[in-house]
């Protein structure tokens, strides 16, 4: 399973982890879901390196990530825009580049969005815990977060870098389409017609478990309700009125009701948007 | 309508309706937690497609499924009253809590009678939440139910055996809490490298024995 390919980290910056697809099937254990917040640059950048789906990448947040590579590797980085640089040199962004073995592959802070991805060749090959490489950030199931000094093993490359020729990365407009959540009664009569067109700023303790949102208050019926199940991408209202948009670190049971749903399109948005940035909601 | 009604068995006191949580999902409200449990370990075994089957206090979430399938899943449920009969774990606890004395208060009866009351029941785990592994486990009677604590304490030990409300819980790691503790015990609540990883998953029957 494992080749000969390991990585050193050399800075871990603020916040970086190894993230797949997430674990399936767990959710009834109270093991949230995991994976990777910004889905489709994790896949493009897997792509790009010749990569499976299921393989996985290393997620950074804001800050970047330098890692040393022992042996030489393709890898592609992809997401929030930053500097990359091979050594002293730099190289594109969402374009797979070869590392000479013995090199420092560095990422810069995200000049635009949050979440930048790391593809190498072979994937990131810590061993699975329960199905899964992602580290989750709510309970800590799976590796730890990456810390300086740490050796993490790399896969078998076994398919060729993919032609970076077709990638177009259209920048996304900042609106939220929701759907109506199962709680939506809990709104105050006209409220929920109320909320298209609404703007709301991302706030700053935003992370893998949710996206806050600051602005307008949302009136709703006091109180909590019987613990329920939660799904990716709720919108929860808790009694401040400030909503809150559940990504994959999210508890699997909350009592705060669910009052819409973002549409799965709109997720990799939500990974991609920082603090301060306004965001228009769109009913759906 | 956002909601459509589920299928009630003719002839049973059952009330379900299950209601679509975007495209993918369906929540089904059931009458409290044991139905859940119920439901939750009916459909897992009748092989419902769902990526996720999540029962909850009153509810059951089927995660990743075309929410019309659910309808027509738990339109066979038989709904058995009898709730789930999971196997059952006996475990043993030292009773030495802090919050003994604080029991026996609400329950009006020395500490000694809360050990015998609480070794007496059998609970049942419904379902998860707060952490991996942690499991609220139904039994108490609800003239029983106690508060949580005022303020939670920062730091409460794994294996930490705890009351709220009518729900009883075992910590199965260390962390900040608000539940009235009876005692601990030294069974292993949760390990990633066993399988199920949870020892109390949704269904499995509980006894408490004082060691």
């Amino acid at each position: 399973m494992s080749g000969e390919g390991r990585i050193e980290v050399i800075d871990a910056g603020p916040l970086t982890t190894v993230q797949d697809r997430g674990r399936r099937g767990h959710a009834h254990l109270g093991v949230p879901r995991g994976g990777a917040l910004d889905r489709g640059a994790a896949a493009l950048a897997l792509r790009l390196v010749g990569g499976d789906l299921d393989d996985a990448v290393l997620e950074t947040t804001m800050g970047g990530v330098t890692v040393w590579t022992a042996s030489a590797v393709t890898f592609a980085v992809t997401g929030a825009r930053c500097s990359v640089r091979v050594g002293t040199r730099r190289v594109g962004h969402a374009e797979p580049v070869t590392a000479p073995a013995g090199s420092v592959i560095a990422l810069g802070p995200a000049a635009t969005g949050v979440r930048s991805y790391l593809a190498l060749a072979g994937g990131v090959a810590v061993p699975q815990v329960l199905g899964s490489r992602s580290t989750d950030t709510l309970a800590w199931v799976g590796p730890p977060r990456l810390a300086a000094g740490q050796v993490l093993p790399l896969g078998r490359a076994h398919r060729l870098p993919q032609p970076p020729e077709a990638v177009v990365v259209r920048p996304r407009e900042p609106v939220l389409h929701l759907l109506r959540g199962p709680r939506a009664d809990w709104l105050e009569e006209g409220r929920w017609a109320a909320l298209d067109g609404a703007s709301y700023a991302v706030a700053a303790d935003s992370d893998r478990i949710g996206l806050r949102l600051s602005g307008p208050v949302i009136a709703r019926a006091p109180g909590e309700l019987p613990s329920e199940g939660i799904v990716l991408g709720g919108v929860q209202l808790p009694p401040s009125g400030q909503p809150l948009v559940f990504l994959a670190d999210h508890p699997t049971t909350g009592g705060y009701p669910v009052i819409a749903v973002v549409g799965d399109d709109d997720l990799d948005l939500c990974a991609q948007l920082r603090p301060g940035e306004v965001v228009r909601l769109r009913l759906r | 309508m956002n909601h459509f009604a589920g299928g009630a068995q003719p002839g049973e006191d059952v009330a379900m309706r299950v209601i679509p949580v975007g495209p993918r999902a369906a929540l089904v409200e059931v009458d409290d937690a044991i139905a859940a449990a119920s439901l939750a370990d009916w459909a897992r075994g009748a092989g419902t497609r769902a990526v996720e089957i999540v029962p909850a206090a009153a509810t059951v979430l089927f995660d990743g499924i075309d929410p019309q399938h659910v309808v027509d899943a738990v339109d066979s449920w038989p709904a058995r009253a009898t709730g789930p009969d999971g196997p059952l774990v006996r475990m043993p606890v030292t009773y030495d809590g802090p919050d003994l004395e604080a029991v026996a208060a609400h329950w009006g009866c020395p500490v000694a009678e809360v050990v015998a009351r609480h070794t007496a029941l059998e609970f049942v785990s419904t379902f998860t939440g707060f952490a991996p592994g942690f499991a609220y486990l139904a039994g108490l009677p609800s003239a029983w139910a106690v508060p949580r604590l005022s303020s939670p304490r920062p730091r409460v030990a794994a294996g930490s055996v705890g009351l709220a409300d009518a729900w009883c819980g075992v910590y199965p790691t260390a962390s900040p809490g608000g539940w009235l503790l009876l005692g601990t015990t030294d069974a292993v609540l949760w390990d990633v490298d066993r399988d199920p990883p949870a020892l109390l998953a949704p269904g499995t029957r509980v006894r408490f024995e004082a060691t």
